[in-house]
């Protein structure tokens, strides 16, 4: 089935409005799909550690128990991490979702396919490792659904979005870790 | 024993997190962190996942500590470049593995370079050559809200056999 997704206006409707949620963000196009969306201290786009984005969520979702705590990752940085998953598996953080934005690419290398161009389901790997929810999602018409699991539902959440592989104008996010880091404890615990 | 002097400094220096890849030389302490309900104990699939866990939790206003063995090292190299790049403060226990005593060769290389890649990659490198001094080693590591490895010798943990291993 031919993605109709697009990954700006999924990330725009999951932050729109995001009240207390904290969000981190996978290195290249899912940090620059946050931005697009509004930068925000309490975004953490990583620039770097690939394959890391998850286990950022998880220690910030058991570290904030009260707050929830959202990740939106792509398919390749999900991929380098997998064993992430597992691990949230075990700890079962009920505050934490991990949204991967699956357009089947490495977009910042060339576009060339990733596993889940070959069939490879993401979804399925969560589901195995003990997420309480993993779904697909596909369809404009089931972003409400998707922004529920976000804010609303008991985790620990996992969801694949498919969207269409395409090149958008990069949106920057600040690059310096220490601004990042600084402004972000800044407003969450009120010093750096 | 070293271990519980370490818990005791883990627990007064506040640490919540605790990451970890079991270990025969982290055995004890993995343990008395694990049935400490102050902790959590965070099972890794790899050390990889620590730095991340470590990152997320300082996020969040929460201190923590990851233990490893020293191949662990070579499984973190590329990530402690947030670290440093985003100054998180890390505090890393590493029990060393292809020193004086070493039964498995595939362990040596990765050992014998253990210091320099921590070093390489902007974590200081604090050794403990002798029981006594680890807690001591650790506590200061927390003062500093830097990258610091306190690399446990091999002949502190005592490990020379598989026989050894298991029983440990």
């Amino acid at each position: 089935m031919k993605p109709v997704l697009h990954r700006r206006n999924v990330v725009q409707t999951l932050l729109g409005d995001r009240g207390n949620l904290l969000v981190v963000a996978g290195l290249g196009s899912t940090a620059w799909d946050i931005t697009a969306a509004g930068d925000s201290p309490l975004s953490f786009p990583t620039w770097g550690a690939m394959g890391q984005a998850a286990m950022i969520g998880l220690g910030l979702a058991l570290a904030q128990p009260r707050r929830r705590v959202l990740v939106v990752t792509g398919d390749g940085e999900m991929l380098m991490g997998l064993g992430a998953l597992a691990t949230v598996g075990v700890q079962r953080p009920a505050n934490l979702s991990v949204v991967v934005i699956d357009n089947e690419r490495y977009g910042e290398t060339g576009m060339q396919a990733t596993h889940t161009a070959h069939r490879v389901d993401l979804a399925a790997v969560a589901r195995g490792c003990g997420f309480k929810q993993s779904k697909v999602v596909s369809r404009k018409s089931q972003l409400g659904s998707l922004r529920t699991l976000v804010y609303k539902t008991r985790g620990p959440n996992f969801a694949q979005v498919k969207v269409v592989a395409e090149k958008l104008p990069l949106v920057l996010p600040p690059h310096d870790g220490v601004l990042l880091k600084e402004r972000w404890r800044r407003a969450l615990l009120g010093s750096p | 024993m070293w271990p519980d002097q370490v818990h005791r400094e883990l627990a007064t220096a506040g640490v919540r997190v605790v990451g970890y890849v079991p270990d025969a030389g982290h055995k004890r302490l993995i343990e008395l962190c694990r049935s400490d309900k102050r902790m959590r104990a965070v099972v890794l699939t790899t050390e990889e996942e620590g730095i991340g866990l470590v990152a997320g939790a300082w996020l969040g206003g929460v201190k923590s500590v990851l233990l490893m063995q020293s191949s662990g090292v070579g499984n973190i190299i590329n990530v402690l470049g947030m670290v440093q790049v985003c100054r998180f403060p890390l505090v890393m226990i590493v029990t060393m593995r292809g020193e004086q005593g070493e039964f498995n060769p595939w362990q040596v290389p990765m050992g014998r370079s253990t210091p320099q890649v921590l070093e390489a990659m902007g974590v200081a490198v604090r050794r403990a050559s002798s029981a006594d001094e680890v807690a001591p080693l650790v506590a200061e590591a927390f003062r500093r809200e830097q990258a610091v490895a306190v690399l446990v010798s091999q002949s502190v943990i005592g490990i020379k056999s598989f026989q050894e291993q298991t029983e440990q």
